[in-house]
C-alpha cells in the first residue's frame, strides 16, 4: 500500500463529513463548554464561594472603614480613608479568587483530577480549555466584585457616578494576575511547595505593596518600582480614578489598562502553548 | 478489507532520541475489532493516543474516518470515544454529572444528553449509583463508568487503552461482556492490552507489538496456528535441574522454550510428549497440558514473556 491508499473513497467520506459536521459546534463553543463544566464543578465549594463574596468585604469594611479610618480622619488625597481603601479592597478581592483558581485547580487538572486531558480526548482543544477556565474565572470575579462594589456603596464609599467602572477595572486586574499566574502553574508537574512560594513571595507581597492600605508615595523611592511593576497597583489605581475620581495624568490612567492588558494576553499566550505542550506531546 | 476507518503508514513518534513507535502499518475495518498486544513500554499508548487525535505524528501517514488528524483533529474526536489508561473522570462531580457535562463537549442538546445518560448509567449497571461520588465508585465501577462517558456521543471508533488493567477477575467479566454487546452492536473497537486471554476473547484480529514495531499480525488463532503449536506441555523439574532435562528432551516436540522455573513443550499432542519424556527416563515434578495462547506467540516473536 502507498499514501495513495489514504485518499478516503465514497464510505468514508460520508464518515468524514458526518465527522467535519459535528466538529462545528465545539470548535465554535468549546470554550463555553468548558466554563459550564467548570462552573458546575464549583457546587462543591460554593458555601465558600459566598461567604468569600459577601464576608470578606463586610469584614475588611468594618475593620479599614470603621476601625483604622477613625486613626485617618483627615482622608488620603482628599477622600476618606474609607473611600481611598475600598476600589483597592476590590482589586485586591479579584485577585485573591485569580490565585486560588489559577493555583490547585490547575495542576489538579494534569495531575490529581486529570479532567484537561478527558476534556482534550472529546472534540476540545487545550486553548479552548485554558479559555474556558478563564471565563469561569471571569464570572467569579465579576460577580464576587459586584457584591463588593454593593457592600461598598452601602457604605458610603463610591462618590463619583462613574463609580461602577470600578468593577471593571477590578476584574481586568484579577484576570491579568491569574492568566499570568496560570502560565506558571501550568507548567508544574511535581507539588514541591511552590503554591505556598506564590502565595508568600509573590501574591502577600503585592497585596502590601501595590498602595492597598497606604499611596505608593509613601514608600522610600527605590522600593515604589515594586508597585510600578504591580499589576495590583495599576488595578487599584485605576479603580480609583473610577470610583472617586483620583487625579492623576491621562497617560498613566491609559498606562494603568495597557499594562494589565499586555499581562493578560501574555499571560493567556503562554498558558496556551503549556497546556498545548503537556496535552499534545 | 471494506474501506478503513482507520489507516496508518510508517507511523511514527519520537521524544528527542527515544523513538516510541517505529513506523508501523496497519488498518482497522468498520465495525472491526482491533488490538494492539504488547508489553508495557512497547508504544501501545503512544499509538492509541496518535489515532485519538491529541498526540501529534513524527512521521508517516495516519487517516481516521478519511481525514488527517493533523488538520481535523475536533473534528475526528467528535466520532471517538475514549478510554484512558488512568480514568480521568471529575472526582469533583458526581456520577450522572460526568455524563451530563461530558455530552456538552460534543455540543450535544441538553435534553439528549439526558436521554442517553440514564440509558448508558443502565448499560453500566449504574443506575442506582448515579447520584453517588466518583470516589466512592469501586475501581471496576469507575471503569464503566468511562467507558459509559466514552459512549455519550455514540461513537464511530471506541478506543480502550488497558481497559482491565488493575480490575479483579468478576469486574474484568463484567466488563468483558459489556465490551462484548458493544461489538455485536458494531462499534468498531481498538483497544490495547498485554493480557492474552483479554485480546483471545475481544479482538478479531490483532497486532503484537514490541519496542514500537509491529511482529507480528492476524487472528489470535491464526497467529497461534502460524507461531505456536496445538498444545503446549509444561513440565517442571525444580529450578537447577531444568536445563539439565532440556538437554535430554531436545527432540521432544516441535520446539522447547526452557523458562526460569518450566520447560514449555510446543507439540501437536501434549499427552504423548509427556510420554515420550517419560520414556526418556525424565520424572517431571509437575506436568500439564493445554491450549497454545498468544502468551507463547509472544514468546516465540520476543523471546520474552508478556507480563514481567
Amino acid at each position: 500500500m502507498t499514501a495513495a491508499d489514504l485518499t478516503p473513497t465514497a464510505p468514508a467520506t460520508t464518515d468524514a463529513q458526518r465527522a467535519l459536521a459535528a466538529g462545528i459546534a465545539p470548535r465554535r463553543w468549546g470554550s463555553w463548554y468548558i466554563a459550564e463544566h467548570r462552573l458546575r464543578g464549583m457546587r462543591g465549594y460554593l458555601p465558600d464561594a459566598i461567604f468569600q463574596s459577601f464576608g470578606n468585604p463586610l469584614i475588611y469594611l468594618f475593620a479599614l472603614g470603621v476601625g483604622l479610618a477613625s486613626l485617618v480622619p483627615q482622608g488620603v488625597g482628599g477622600v476618606t480613608y474609607l473611600q481611598f481603601v475600598a476600589p483597592a479592597l476590590m482589586a485586591t478581592a479579584a485577585m485573591t479568587i485569580a490565585a486560588n483558581e489559577t493555583s490547585y485547580p490547575i495542576m489538579a487538572g494534569f495531575k490529581w483530577n486529570p479532567i484537561f486531558f478527558a476534556m482534550n480526548a472529546a472534540p476540545i482543544s487545550p486553548a479552548q480549555i485554558v479559555n474556558g477556565t478563564m471565563i469561569q474565572l471571569a464570572i467569579r470575579i465579576v460577580v464576587t466584585v459586584a457584591i463588593y462594589f454593593g457592600i461598598i456603596i452601602l457604605f458610603g464609599a463610591v462618590p463619583s457616578p462613574a463609580g461602577w467602572l470600578a468593577i471593571l477595572a477590578a476584574t481586568l486586574t484579577g484576570m491579568a494576575i491569574g492568566a499570568a499566574q496560570a502560565s506558571y502553574t501550568s507548567t508544574i508537574t511535581e507539588d514541591k511547595g511552590q503554591m505556598a512560594m506564590l502565595q508568600r513571595f509573590a501574591i502577600t507581597p503585592l497585596f502590601l505593596f501595590s498602595g492597598t492600605f497606604f499611596p505608593l508615595e509613601q514608600l522610600p523611592l527605590w522600593l515604589q518600582p515594586l508597585g510600578w511593576a504591580s499589576p495590583l497597583w495599576h488595578g487599584t489605581e485605576l479603580g480609583r480614578v473610577f470610583s472617586y475620581g483620583l487625579e492623576e495624568p491621562l497617560w498613566l490612567t491609559v498606562t494603568h489598562v495597557g499594562y494589565l492588558v499586555t499581562l493578560f494576553a501574555v499571560g493567556l499566550w503562554a498558558t496556551h502553548r503549556h497546556f498545548a505542550r503537556r496535552l499534545n506531546k | 478489507m471494506p474501506h478503513p476507518v482507520i489507516s496508518a503508514r510508517q507511523l511514527t513518534k519520537t521524544y528527542g532520541d527515544f523513538t516510541a513507535v517505529a513506523g508501523i502499518d496497519f488498518d482497522v475495518a468498520p465495525g472491526e475489532s482491533f488490538g494492539l498486544l504488547g508489553p508495557n513500554g512497547a508504544g501501545k499508548s503512544t499509538t492509541m493516543r496518535m489515532v485519538g487525535a491529541v498526540s501529534t505524528r513524527t512521521a508517516g501517514e495516519l487517516s481516521i474516518l478519511g481525514l488527517d488528524p493533523n488538520q481535523h483533529g475536533p473534528d475526528i474526536r467528535s466520532q471517538l470515544g475514549v478510554v484512558p489508561q488512568q480514568d480521568n473522570l471529575d472526582q469533583e462531580l458526581r456520577v450522572r454529572d460526568n455524563l451530563l457535562v461530558y455530552g456538552r463537549y460534543f455540543g450535544l442538546p441538553r435534553r439528549v444528553i439526558a436521554e442517553r445518560a440514564d440509558a448508558l448509567l443502565e448499560f453500566a449497571q449504574l443506575t442506582d449509583r448515579a447520584k453517588a461520588k466518583v470516589d466512592d465508585l469501586s475501581g471496576g465501577m469507575k471503569r464503566r463508568l468511562t467507558i459509559a462517558r466514552a459512549l455519550i456521543n455514540e461513537p464511530r471508533i471506541l478506543l480502550l487503552d488497558e481497559p482491565t488493567t488493575g480490575l479483579d477477575p468478576q469486574a474484568r467479566h463484567i466488563l468483558w461482556d459489556r465490551l462484548f454487546r458493544l461489538k455485536e452492536r458494531g462499534t468498531t473497537l481498538v483497544l490495547t492490552t498485554h493480557y492474552m486471554d483479554e485480546a483471545e476473547q475481544l479482538c478479531d484480529r490483532l497486532v503484537v507489538v514490541d519496542k514500537g514495531q509491529i511482529m507480528a499480525e492476524g487472528s489470535p488463532a491464526a497467529l497461534i496456528r502460524a507461531y505456536s503449536s496445538k498444545e503446549v506441555l509444561e513440565v517442571r523439574f525444580g529450578s537447577d535441574k531444568n536445563a539439565e532435562a532440556a538437554e535430554r528432551m531436545a527432540a521432544v516436540g516441535d520446539r522447547l522454550e526452557v523458562l526460569p522455573d518450566r520447560i514449555l513443550v510446543y507439540s501437536e499432542n501434549g499427552e504423548a510428549s509427556l510420554e515420550a519424556i517419560t520414556r526418556l527416563g525424565l520424572e517431571p515434578i509437575t506436568s500439564l497440558v493445554r491450549r497454545s495462547s498468544l502468551e507463547d506467540v509472544f514468546l516465540r516473536l520476543t523471546g520474552r514473556s508478556l507480563i514481567e
